[in-house]
Parts: C-alpha cells; structure tokens; sequence
C-alpha cells in the first residue's frame, strides 16, 4: 500500500515536471513533423496510368475507382488507357506511355506474355510497374493480386468435400485458354484431385470467359450425367452461364458450384443468396485497390530505383458462402466505391 | 452461241453435300456416342445453337438480297443490354422493351438508309454501324460490360429458359422464326422481290420493284430478328453479356449461312440452308464436348469438316464465266 502510493506520488511529481519543461514550447508554437514535406512533394503533380485489359467491368472499374479516390487528393493525376480486350491495342497503350514517363503504370496483364518486355523496358525507363491481378512472365516492382492456384486449391477442395458419399463425379469451367489466370487455377485443380484420385472429372472445358458458352457446355455435361455433384468454375462473370445450366436442370442443390470473382454485391453475394453459387471466392476489390494506392505512396515517397525491390502483395481471399452473403460488409458495391 | 446447256446429271448443291456430311456425322455419333440420340440430348443440342440458328435466318434475308450484315452482332448485345439496363435503372420492363425495340427500329432505318440512298456498300456501311451501336453501348447506355439481371425481371427468362411441353424455349422460338421467315420469302410479294433482287438488282428496278425501299426494310427486319435473339440470349443467362460484340460470333453466323448454300451472290437458298447449317455446327459443338474434346482439338475438326464441304462443293460445282457474277465473293 504504502510504497504504491509513493509510487503515484513520485509519478504525479514526475509527470509535473515534464509538463512543466514541455508546456511553453507546445504553447508557443507546433511540432514540424519532417516527413510529410517531402511525402507530399514526391506525390504532387504526378501521373499514374492504367492499363487494364478492358474497362466496363466491376474489376477494372472497381481499382480505378479506388486508385483515384486514394490518390487524387495528393494532388496525383490517374489516367486509364483503355485496351478494351484487344491485346495489341493494350500493348500499343504501354509502348506510348513509356514515352509520356508517368510516375508509375498499374498494369493488367491480358497474358504472360506480351507485356513482358514492355514492362522491362518501362522500369529500366524508370517507372514503377505494379501488375494488378494477372501477373506478367516478367516480376516487376510490385504485384498485387489474387493467388490463382490457391484459388483453384481451395475451390476444389469444397467442391471434393460436397461431393463425399455422391457420385464423385465433377466438371471443371474453365476461362480462356491463353489467360494465365485461368492456367494457374487449373494447376490448383490439378493439384486438389491428384489427392483425391476417386475424384473423376467428366469434363474440362475452356468457355472464353462467355455465360452463354459455359451454360452451353454445362448443359450437355449434366445432360450425359445428371448424377454430377459439383462444378469448378473459374469467373462469377461466366459462371452465371453455369448456374443458369444448373437451374434449368433442376439441380441447385444438388450441384455444388464453387466459383470466384471480385466479390461485388450483384456479382457475388447476390448470386450466392439466390442460391446460384454454394462458394464465390472473392478477392476483394477495394481491397486490392487499397494496397496498389499504398504501394504507389511508399514508392514515390522513398524515391527506390524502379526495379530495384521487387515484392508481390497477395489478397487475403473471402470465401462468400450462405453464411455471410448476407451481410454487411463481406461484398462491396460499385456505384458506392464509384461515388464514395 | 450454241452448246451452253450441256445435259448435266442432277446436281449436288452445297446444301445437298452440307446435309449429307450432317447425315453421316449424325449416324456416326448415333451410333457410337453413347448418350448422344437421347431426346434430352437432343433438344439440348438444338437449344445451344437456337440464338446462332435466328442470326442466321437474320443475316439469311440479307444475304438472299444481295447484301451483308456485319453490325446483327451488335444488334443482338446492345438493345436487349438497354432492357435490362432500363430495368435495372427502376423502369419497367414494358417501356425497358418499347426502348430497346425503337432503339432496333431506329438502327435498321439507318442501315437501311445506308445502303440504299447513300449507296454505301453494306459490306462497309454495317461494319461502321455495327461498331457505332457498340460503341454507344458501351459509352453511354451500360455501366458495366455484363449487364446484371434485376428485380422486375421476374418472368422474362422464361423466354430463355422455361419449357412447354418439355421442349425449351429457345427452340421455339427459333422454329417459329423459321416459319414465319420462310413463309415471308417464298409466300409474300415482298419476298419475292428480295430474290429478284439478290439475283440481278438492275433488272429488279428496271421491272418496276422498289428497290430502295425493299433494301431498308431487309435490314430492319433483319434487325428485329437480332432483338429477338438477343433476348432469347439474355433470358437464358441470366444477364447481358454485351462483350460478346468482341467475339467472332459474326463468322459463325456467316458460316452457317453460307455453308448451308444460300451464296453470298444473292437469290439463292432459303431457310432450309440456315436450318441445314445450323444443325451441322450443332451436332459437332455438342459431340465434341460430351467426347470432352480440347479447344484446339475442336477448331481443328470444325476447320477440316468446313473445308471439307467446300472443297466438294468447287470440285462438283466447278465456277465457270458463266456462274460467276460479278460481286462474288
């Protein structure tokens, strides 16, 4: 007792005494916080561009949407060079830019291949190059995104799981042939069943990423096995085409279908409430523009040399499922992060 | 001058030979595909290629004038997109369809226009509009490239995915098309003209046909029968994928215009060449993906089974001075 009162006493004299020694310098005048400055000036006035592989959907809207709120306040200028699915547009986009010297250019890759030399030359130009999502052949400073074969990984696990004591028969939806994306979920797929060999699958299509292909295909599947019990489909934007199938067979239910995407309310939690999808693994959009917004502040503002570090920020991914679809907060809506 | 009309045999059309090689393909799936004759399966495989075979009825109308429409595509994506766009803005879903149909009306007059007072070639005239059509979609009428279904809809996708008598809707609708397009060409004045017209446009207007007129209304006809299979489209998935514009959906329509006979010369076949054609690429689509075929695999036979058709199609029906016209393409 006694001696933490001496204690208190000893603090309550302690404490006086540095208000005493600090109390006119407060009074008088703030403390200059010395980095700021410079954090500001090393943001003002510059460009970072944007080339996504096409606008006009909730991905691609979503980042730009969030890039600009997160960096046009420090006085930065975000321009989007629309490729609008045409590779060599895309291509020709990134090869103009160089030349125009922004500070840094988010880059959505449409394959591994064809920006990779750009994107060389682009740092060697002394731009930082963050890809978004779809990564190149070619590492460059920063890439943000979604880990495809985890995806795929995880997908088809609760695709295996559902399908314990059924058929074990199941279907596999796959993007466009020439997308690493969906290359890279096949090889998380792959790896899924070579663990479980009694696993069969009936069928392993490329639907261009198009609803009305996948439903077409998943249609003539179930046709010839209407015992199927589960479907791994690569996008919620295709899969749409999938469920539809599945529904019209008289399925949902029945059919697992495990699916990913962005995680937008229409696109993602709406489809899984109404039942259309069981799994939507999302990655989380505003998240993923967040984080290419903080990379592009830490970039500018710590001057390295483009190329110098080379990091990757892979998304914590959300399994939407019938247990948080419904709230608040698991999706994000568009026209919010458009308007916000 | 003498000697032209040399007796010839009964001749094998493109259409004789398409048919034959669906025959054969039909009887070897038949036989050795299991799962492939069910009914089931094969109402699937009519339901898939039912937006694809009311294109081709479209673009079939077109190309018996004499003409070509590259902008159905856009057709197909755009006004239904609108609709539910319209919808989806809080409207309902009669003056969401009243738009979309006045948005086609409008677009087929101005094809038409195109093509029969400005004298654009329509080759050139509906790529341009086409990609106008398009572009307006993307800029100005949707927010997003897949436009979402909403509330208000309930009951439309019937259309795409409801059934009468266990026979899907999609099909349906495109055998009802076919009826009411081949009763148009080959019992209405109008249709008549049309070939008179594909087959020598001069002699056509020397004759006394409108020929301006009957130009414009082809192609809004042609555009109303992309509407309509542009709902069908969105109906049955659920949502508006105005991307497909991108796609190289336009060749598949050519194609089975084309490979079921109906030349691009003009005034030849009819709607049994479309029905024909569409049948073919049905049956490989749907044999090819229960077979689980890969994507390449599946270009490489659809390639070899169209070149196929017309190799036979020049070695049986050689073109000579006499058979080629100008404007042959």
């Amino acid at each position: 007792m006694m001696t933490s009162k001496i204690a208190k006493w000893l603090g309550g004299v302690a404490c006086a005494a540095m208000l005493c020694a600090t109390a006119p310098a407060f009074a008088q005048k703030g403390l200059d916080e010395p980095f700021q400055g410079p954090f500001k000036t090393a943001l003002a006035g510059k460009t970072v561009a944007y080339i996504p592989v096409a606008m006009n959907f909730d991905l691609t809207e979503g980042w730009f949407a969030v890039l600009k709120h997160q960096l046009e306040p420090w006085g930065m200028k975000v321009v989007v060079r629309d490729a609008n699915w045409n590779t060599n547009a895309g291509a020709q986009a990134f090869t103009t830019l160089i030349s125009e010297k922004p500070a840094a250019i988010v880059v959505h890759n449409p394959d591994v291949q064809t920006y990779a030399k750009l994107i060389q030359r682009a740092e060697k130009e002394g731009i930082y190059i963050i890809q978004i999502n779809m990564g190149s052949a070619f590492r460059s400073t920063a890439f943000v995104g979604a880990n495809w074969i985890e995806i795929g990984e995880r997908d088809t696990q609760a695709v295996v799981d559902a399908c314990k004591g059924k058929s074990n028969k199941i279907a596999v939806v796959q993007g466009a042939l020439s997308a690493a994306a969906s290359a890279y979920t096949l090889k998380g797929v792959e790896n899924v069943l070579a663990k479980n060999p009694d696993v069969k699958v009936v069928s392993s299509q490329p639907a261009d990423w198009d609803a009305a292909k996948a439903k077409a295909i998943t249609q003539t599947v179930l046709k010839q096995n209407p015992d199927l019990c589960g479907i791994v489909g690569f996008w919620d934007g295709m899969d749409i085409g999938t469920a539809a199938a599945v529904k019209e067979a008289g399925l949902t239910g029945k059919v697992f279908l495990a699916t990913s995407g962005g995680g937008e309310q229409k696109g993602a939690c709406d489809l899984v409430k109404s039942g259309a999808f069981d799994l939507d693994m999302s990655y989380d959009v505003p998240t993923q523009g967040t984080d290419m917004a903080a990379l592009i502040k830490w970039l500018l503002s710590s001057n390295t040399k483009p190329g110098a570090v080379k990091g990757s920020v892979y998304t914590t991914l959300i399994p939407v499922t019938k247990d948080n679809a419904g709230k608040d907060g698991t999706c994000w809506k568009l026209e919010q992060v458009k308007g916000s | 001058m003498k000697g032209i009309a040399v007796k010839m045999p009964r001749r094998l059309t493109q259409q004789g030979i398409v048919f034959a090689i669906f025959v054969v393909l039909f009887g070897v799936f038949a036989v050795f595909l299991r799962g492939f004759l069910s009914t089931s399966n094969m109402l699937n495989l009519l339901q898939n290629v039912a937006v694809l075979g009311i294109l081709g009825l479209a673009m079939a109308i077109v190309v018996i004038g004499r003409g070509i429409d590259l902008s159905l595509i856009a057709v197909l994506a755009v006004p239904s997109g609108l609709l539910l766009q319209l919808v989806q803005d809080g409207n309902t879903f009669w003056y969401a369809l009243l738009m979309s149909a006045l948005l086609t009306l409008a677009f087929g007059l101005i094809n038409g226009w195109l093509i029969a007072y400005a004298e654009v070639p329509s080759l050139y005239a509906t790529l341009a509009s086409g990609l106008f059509l398009a572009g307006l979609g993307q800029a100005a009428l949707f927010k997003l490239d897949v436009v979402q279904w909403s509330p208000g809809l309930e009951g439309f996708q019937f259309l795409g995915q409801g059934n009468v008598l266990g026979v899907p809707m999609p099909i349906i609708v495109f055998a009802a098309t076919c009826f009411v397009v081949a009763f148009f060409l080959r019992r209405t004045r109008l249709g008549t003209f049309i070939y008179a017209l594909g087959d020598n446009p001069f002699a056509a207007r020397t004759s006394g046909i409108p020929t301006r007129t009957l130009v414009v209304v082809q192609y809004v006809i042609a555009a109303a029968i992309g509407l309509l299979a542009g709902l069908v489209l969105v109906a049955s998935v659920n949502s508006g994928p105005t991307r497909i514009y991108n796609s190289t959906l336009i060749y598949d329509v050519i194609l089975v215009v084309v490979l079921g006979g109906i030349g691009l010369a003009g005034g030849r076949g009819g709607v049994l060449s479309v029905v024909i054609g569409t049948l073919l690429i049905g049956t490989m689509l749907n044999a090819m993906t229960i077979m689980d075929v890969s994507y390449s695999a599946q270009n490489l036979v659809k390639g070899v089974v169209l070149l196929v058709a017309v190799i036979a199609d020049s070695f049986l029906n050689p073109r000579n001075e006499e058979t080629a016209q100008q404007g042959d393409i």
